[in-house]
Parts: C-alpha cells; structure tokens; sequence
C-alpha cells in the first residue's frame, strides 16, 4: 500500500489553472519533497491531499483511503501543519499540545515518545504564550502539534518559509529521525538546498511538476556542460559571460558563477574570450550541477 | 465528548485572554443600560410655557401668576389667537400651553368647572409626563385654594384638565430601551461574536487544521457557539438585574417566559453568527456584514429606536423579518406590560421558525472542506 | 570604495531594550555609499528592531545612529524622504493596477507628474513589462511583483534602499534576476542594505554583519568571513556563528 497517491490531478481557480495535471506515490516510510517557488501550486496539491478542497480532475488516496469519498477517515490518519504559522497565539505551548492531542482523542503522554526530541526544546517555555516564541520554536511546536497523535503520513506545507538557515536544519534534523518511525512525510518548500534532504522529490513549476526522481537522480539526468566562473569584478563578469555566444547561461552562484556553454567550446576558449574582455585570473572549473541548476534547466528559465 | 469540552474551554481561553472581547461581552451591557437609565431625566427645569387666555379675565390672570411664580415654569408668550398658539408650539419657541376655555371665569364661578387643555410636547415620553404632572398639580393647588375660600357647603370649583399630547399621542413608556437594549446586545454577541471567532479561525489558517482532524465540523461549530450562548445568558440575567434594581423599571410579568423568549432569540442570533461566518473569509467581513446587516437593522427597524407604526409602509413591511423587532415587542408584552401568553404567543412563534428555519441555512452552508 | 568620506549609515553603540530585554544590544557599524550590505542573523536575533530603527520608525534608547546624514533620534523624517523600503509581506497595492502603484508611490514621494510619467516609461521598460502597465499586481507573477516592488522602492533616487527578504519564497532564476536589479542600483550610487535567510546570497553582498542575540558577532566580506571561520561557505559561517545563540524568544 502507498502512503499517498495521486494521479492526473488539476485544479482551477476561475481562470488561474493552479495544479495542471500532476501524479506521484509515496511509499510508506518515505520522506518526498515538493519543491518549488510560491505560487507554483503546492499549497493546492497538499489541501487536496489533505481532503480540504476538491480537485477538478484526477484522483487520489491517502493510506489506501479515497481522498473524496473517505474523507473523514483520512483525518483521522493524517497530521497537517499549513503554511502560515496555525496555532493559538494566546494559548500556552502547553495548551496548545493539550488542545491538539485532545482533538484527535489521544494524550500527550500517550504519544509522548515521538515528540520527546523536538518537545524537550521548547519544554522550559511550556507556559509561554505561543505568539511570544522565535520563528524556529513556533515551527517546532507546530511540528508537534501535528504529530501528536501519531498520524501514518505528515504533510508539512512550507514549514520552513521564513526560518533562518540554522533553525531550518534542526528541523531537517527532526525530519530525519521521525521518518525512523514508519512516517510518511510530504514536506512542500520553496527553498532548493533542502531538495538533497528528502529521499526523494518532485520539482513543480507553475501547476506541473518538471521532475520526480531522487535528489541524485535529478541531478544525473542533467545533461548540459557546466563550469563554475570565479575573477575579480563578479557582477561584470557575469554581464561579460552572456555576451558570449557559446555561453547558454549564466547565473551567479553564491561566490562563483555557473554557465552552461555549447558542446565543443572548452574552458581554455572561456578564459581567452573573457581575456580579450579584459578579465584577468579567471578560474574555471567542472562542477557538479545543483538541484537549482537542475530546476532551472527544467523550468527552462 | 472529551473533544468537545477541551474545545469548549480553549473557546473560553480566547475570551478570557482578549480584553477586547471581554469588553464587549461584559462591559457594553451594563454600560449600555446605564447610560440609556441615565439619560433618561427625572426632573424638568425651565418648562417653556405659552398661554392662550380668549377672556382675559380674573381667573385666568390669577392661574397665569401662579405659572409665571412657579420655579418649574417659565412663560415664555401669551399668545392672542388659537393659531398663534399651534404656531408657536411648532416653532418649538414652547414645550407646554396652557389654552383656558371661552369665558372661563363665567364658567367656572356659575357651573363650579371650568376646562383647560395642557398642550404637551410627547416626542420626549418621560419629560412629558412631567411637565403633565407639575402642570396640573399647580392647576389642582389652586382649585383647592379657591374652594376654601368659600363659605363651607356651599359648592366646589373644579378646573378640569385636559391633556393634549403632541408627537407621540400613545405616550410610549421610557422603559422601551430595556427590551431594545437586549435585542441589540444578545445580536452583537451572539451574532456578531461568534461569526467573528469563526472566521478568525478561517483566518489564521487554523481552520485548516481543525478540518484535517477527526472532529466533525458540526462538532466544531457547536463547540464554538457555546461560550458564547453561556455569555448571552449571563447578560441577559445581569441587564434583567441592572433594570430592575438600578433603573426601578416594573417587572410586571412572568420572569420565566422573558427567559424562554430570550433563549429562542439566542437560537436565532447564533444562527445567524454562524451563517455569516459560511458566507465571509474575514473577520473585517465578519464584522460588516454583522454591523450593516444585524445591528443597523436591529437600531432602525426593530422599533427600538422608531416606532414601527410611523414607518411608511414598505419599513414596516421590512421589519417584519427582523427577529429583533419580535423579540423586543414580546419582551415588552412580557415584561412591561405583564401580559400573559396569549398575547406574546405569536411572537414567541415566529421567532421559533425563525431559528428553524435559520439554523438549517447555516447547516447547509456550512462546508466540511475550505471552499 | 571610498569608505572614509561616504559613510551613509554610521551606528555607535546603537541599542534598544524593551523592558528589561535588550533586542540590539551596542551594535556599532558604518556602510558606505553604493555598498551592498548584508545584514544576517538568526529570527529573533534582533535584526528588524535594528532596521526599524535605522528606518527612522523606532527610537533607539542609547547609542548614535545616522542614516543619510540625518540623526535616528531626531530626523526621522528626513530620514524616511532618504531612503526606499521594501519588505516580502508588503511592498504593493494588489488592487491597483501596475501604473497606479507606481503613480502612488511616486506621489508619496513628493515627485511631480511629469518625473512620475517619465519614471514610469523608463522604469517598465527597464524591466520589460511596458505590456503589462494596466495589469492588476494581484495578477502579476511572484518574481515580477517583487522585481516591481524593488523598482519602486528606488523610484525616488533614495540614497540607501532597506530590503528585509525580497527573495523569499521566489524561483531560483527570478532570485538571481533580483539581485542582477540590485547590482545595477549599487552601480548608480544607491546603498543597499538586505536581509536574506539564502546563504548563497550572502556571497553576492559586498559586506556581511551576523547578528546574533542583539549584538553583531562578525562583519567583514564574505571571503575574509570564510578565511577567519575557516569555512567553505557563508552557510557554514552562519551556521558556527548562530549555533551559539542563548536568545530563543522573539
């Protein structure tokens, strides 16, 4: 049985086609990325799946269960946290774990086991007020808040928007050692670099999903020429670079940039055309692509 | 059941936690009441009087005096014709007039009566029936000194008032704003309150979470309507209370019924709450469409503020369908008048379909998933 | 760079407290005209109380601060005529159209009609959305709203531009169109101070400052950052850097 399984599915609102025909499995134990810009359509794919709105077309299921017909026996099986921030800002941390593991008739103790790692951290902060915590204990409550009762898949719908890189991996971290428990985890975010920590993912652009593969897959079936470029004045040379015709793309990199060029034209040629340009100390290199060159490959932008 | 309850007290959180909330919920009553109670006076000063005197004779001039000495009075015209008096009252230059009949003094020395009519403006209902009664009672004063001036058994002078209101002709009691101000408070709460605490929810996206669990969405409806049903019932208690003891309003009929009546109006106004929370995705919608399509209407409509018979036709034809304006006349009945069932039964009876009717909207509005 | 004579944002032990919390605790650093500044920190470091302040939109309880010359105490007016802002949650009307927010902003910014209509040419065009001058913004991509947003936030020559995340949630390729448009402002002499939670971003800044729990732990350029914390990447300075953070409210 899959954990979650969607086929063809799309979705309009009036005239802006939000999910344009998408299909994927999760197995169970599986821990999938979704991973896009906003408004790609990844909220939409996850409140479908999560049975709080309709699609036009296609099907799905979630732990074998129709997300149509089944509905009220999904929500007994499944944990959500949506993206924006969806807890009782004036409820205590405590309150709020108490509220939710009531609501899916369970207790905190019960289930104490699996949020014991995340909970410990914002314990010494039980009897604050949730609206008072950091953006990275919101998210941590949140998560457990969600998990409270145990539920057979996860879906995580930007859970880490906003949250500053450190507070971003521990939740990875968390992420990890939860799907050690047999969880299921759909994980939707905007941010690329975290692509290489799921075990496997869908990159969506615009209502349609340009891949799904392995992190690893994805970036073997990349199949351009690429070089990073590094010399001084990196904002010229990055203007210089797309001035040349054999260079099909450039972008910059954190500290070097990335150009794809055609097939035959070799690095020596690069550092001669960006002499005669007049850069000098030019590095170049043969680098592994990332998951963002992959996606911008793909998005073709 | 367990569900239900935690959510019940999270509900209470909320409250309890929002001074806003709780300002509304507990405070606006008891400020409400006690503003309209002090609002309403309970002495005239400076009474504006005008005087129309067709015979100008003794009497006349000596009851004239005694107005003109007395410290509520203040004569403001005497007028000369039965025109100039109407003139000067709806110039609004007087607030009572005195209008002695055609030979007074001739009368009243050879028949023992004479008659006077007080002209009384009534738009203001208390202030109206002061001035009445200050009036006659100077009237009455010098009835008694004229006939103890007489030798003993010989007769009586009786000087008959009589009164004339202007504006508001039945005289409507003061105590109206009660019923008003109960109609108005268990709609915001209820109404208003509750359709905003839902779509709160909508709101911050916590809706979504709620949905995604095993609780039914009635479950969650319910839940959340019940805080404030609690609240609704403590004001109506505590208005009930403020009026009678504070404000000396009657209680003249059955406490029993006001509140059966007031539950079946909760009924209706939660309903409403909850159809309003279907329909908008905001609390600012929340709160308009509560403001502009309960309140307004419940002030305008409902008699609180208007009486129903002076608006044209199609008003009227319109307050038929405010649950306030049947509620606020059954209250009346009940509790001013002290009328038995009989005559608030009909009220009680469309409110009762009101909220059927209402409540099976809401329900079917009501959706199990976001859109 | 000249950094002795063109000091546009200059702070001395700048600091705000709430109660007894210090959110910027002594933060003491001076940006230079036509720099791009990158100001990093964990959430609740106290990054946006230290930008509000530099905005003119909070007063600090101790220290000195001068943005564009005018003091943080006392010109806040001066200040906020001086500078451009643009932030992820609010940077445009979504109801009006492309035009019209630019028109607006233009207005606020005391600018006459005919600047504001020359602006506006240049400024589409520059961007390649003459076609799309009648659009509603709530019709407008993600990427292209926030490259609309960034334009106008430097419509009036302001002297600094304040970015807090311009580039969250935005696709990778539109991330580096941003700061290609961010380059060219630093080019033309305005000064470019941003937050941004990517760290491949921070490499792109001319200095980077790491704040953490009020107080700036590093500043200098991103290579010296990597040399002195002998990391590979700005994420792995970051990371040392934050890691070490007590602070965990807001």
């Amino acid at each position: 049985m899959t954990a979650v399984s969607a086929i063809d599915l799309e979705k309009s609102y009036g005239k802006v086609a939000a999910l344009k025909g998408v299909g994927f499995d999760v197995a169970p134990g599986e821990l999938f990325g979704i991973i896009g810009p906003d408004g790609a359509g990844k909220t939409t794919l996850f409140r479908i799946l999560t049975t709080l709105i309709l699609a036009d077309k296609g099907s799905a299921s979630v732990v074998g269960l129709d997300v149509v017909n089944d509905y009220k026996e999904i929500r007994k099986k499944v944990g959500y946290m949506p993206g924006r921030f969806s807890l009782y800002q004036d409820l205590t941390v405590e309150e709020n774990l108490k509220f939710f593991a009531t609501l899916f008739n369970t207790t905190i103790e019960q289930n104490y086991y699996l949020i014991k790692d995340i909970y410990v951290q914002i314990e010494p902060f039980k009897k604050r007020r949730a609206g008072a915590l950091s953006g990275g204990m919101k998210q941590k409550l949140a998560l457990c808040c969600a998990l409270i009762h145990k539920p057979e898949v996860l879906f995580l719908d930007e859970p880490t928007t906003g949250v500053d890189p450190v507070s971003r991996k521990e939740f990875w971290e968390m992420l990890r050692r939860l799907k050690e428990q047999g969880i299921a985890i759909l994980v939707s975010t905007p941010y690329m670099d975290e692509a290489s920590l799921c075990d496997r993912i869908a990159l969506v652009d615009d209502g349609t999903f340009l891949g799904i593969d392995t992190p690893r897959g994805i970036v073997d079936s990349y199949k351009e020429i690429i070089w990073s470029v590094k010399a001084p004045g990196m904002p010229k040379l990055l203007k210089a670079l797309r001035t040349i015709p054999e260079v099909k793309t450039a972008f910059a990199f954190g500290d070097v940039h990335h150009v794809t060029v055609k097939s035959g034209y070799t690095m020596d040629m690069l550092k001669s055309d960006l002499g005669q340009k007049g850069f000098r100390d030019v590095e170049v290199e043969k680098i592994t692509p990332n998951i963002e060159d992959a996606y911008m490959l793909l998005a073709g932008k | 059941m367990k569900q239900f309850f935690a959510f019940v007290q999270k509900e209470f959180y909320h409250i309890f936690r929002d001074r806003r909330t709780m300002l509304i919920l507990l405070a606006m009553p008891v400020v409400l009441i006690i503003l309209f109670g002090f609002a309403i006076t309970t002495e005239v000063n400076n009474v504006r009087l005008g005087v129309y005197a067709p015979s100008q004779d003794e009497m006349t001039r000596r009851i004239t005096e005694r107005f003109a000495s007395n410290r509520y009075f203040e004569i403001v015209s005497i007028v000369k014709s039965r025109d100039q008096s109407d003139e000067i009252y709806r110039n609004n230059e007087a607030d009572l007039v005195v209008v002695f009949e055609q030979d007074f003094q001739n009368n009243l020395m050879h028949t023992g009566s004479g008659a006077v009519q007080l002209i009384v403006d009534g738009s203001e209902p208390n202030t109206a029936s002061l001035m009445q009664n200050y009036a006659t009672s100077v009237l009455s004063q010098f009835q008694s000194e004229m006939t103890s001036t007489l030798p003993s058994r010989t007769g009586s002078f009786t000087i008959i008032p009589q009164v004339k209101l202007l504006y508001n002709p039945q005289m409507k009691s003061s105590y109206n704003f009660v019923p008003g101000v109960m109609g108005l408070i268990l709609i915001l709460i209820c109404a208003m309150m509750t359709s905003i605490s839902i779509v709160r929810e909508k709101e911050r996206g916590t809706m979504e979470v709620l949905l995604v669990s095993p609780m039914r969405p009635i479950g969650i409806i319910l839940a959340k309507v019940v805080p404030y049903f609690c609240l609704s019932i403590v004001n109506v208690i505590t208005i009930l209370v403020l009026a009678v003891f504070v404000l000396g309003v009657p209680m003249a009929g059955s406490i029993f019924w006001i509140m059966i009546l007031s539950l079946v109006y909760i009924f209706v106004a939660l309903a409403l709450g909850i159809t309003i929370s279907s329909l908008v995705d905001n609390q600012v919608g929340a709160m308009l469409a509560s403001a502009m399509g309960l309140m307004m209407p419940v002030m305008v409509l409902s008699g609180m503020i208007f009486p129903i018979e002076n608006m044209p036709a199609i008003l009227q034809w319109l307050s038929t369908i405010i649950p306030a304006r049947w509620y606020i006349t059954g209250i009346k009945k009940i509790m001013i008048e002290g009328l038995p069932l009989e005559y608030f039964a009909k009220e009680l009876l469309i409110l009762c379909i009101m909220g059927a009717v209402l409540i099976t909207v809401s329900l079917k509005l009501f959706k199990n998933r976001l859109e | 760079m000249n950094m002795e004579n063109n000091i546009v944002i200059h702070t001395d032990k700048l600091t705000k407290k709430f109660g007894d919390f210090t959110a910027v605790d002594h933060i003491s650093f001076d940006v230079a005209q036509g720099e791009i500044f990158g100001f990093l920190g964990a959430n609740g470091a106290g990054k946006t109380t230290a930008m509000r302040m530099l905005c003119g939109l909070s007063k600090p309880t101790s220290g000195k601060g001068t943005v564009a010359g005018f003091d943080v105490y006392t010109q806040s007016e001066d200040i906020k005529k001086n500078i451009g802002y643009m932030s992820q949650k609010f940077s445009l009307y979504e109801d009006l159209k492309v035009w019209e927010n630019i028109r607006l902003f233009g207005g606020i910014y005391g600018m006459n009609d005919k600047q504001i209509a020359e602006g506006t040419d240049r400024m589409l065009e520059s961007l390649d959305f003459t076609q799309e001058r009648d659009t509603l913004v709530k019709a407008l991509p993600l990427g292209w709203k926030q490259k609309l947003a960034f334009s106008l936030a430097i419509f009036h020559h302001p002297k600094i531009v304040f970015l807090d995340e311009p580039t969250g949630g935005v696709d990778p390729a539109t991330r580096r169109k941003f700061w290609e448009l961010i380059y060219d402002a630093a080019e033309d002499g305005i000064t470019v101070f941003v937050t941004t939670h990517y760290m491949d971003e921070a490499e792109y800044c001319n200095r980077v400052s790491i704040m953490v729990d009020g107080r700036i732990d590093a500043l200098d350029s991103p290579s010296n950052l990597k040399k002195q914390y002998c990391a590979d990447s700005m994420d792995e300075v970051f990371t040392k850097l934050a890691r070490k953070a007590q602070r965990t409210g807001d």
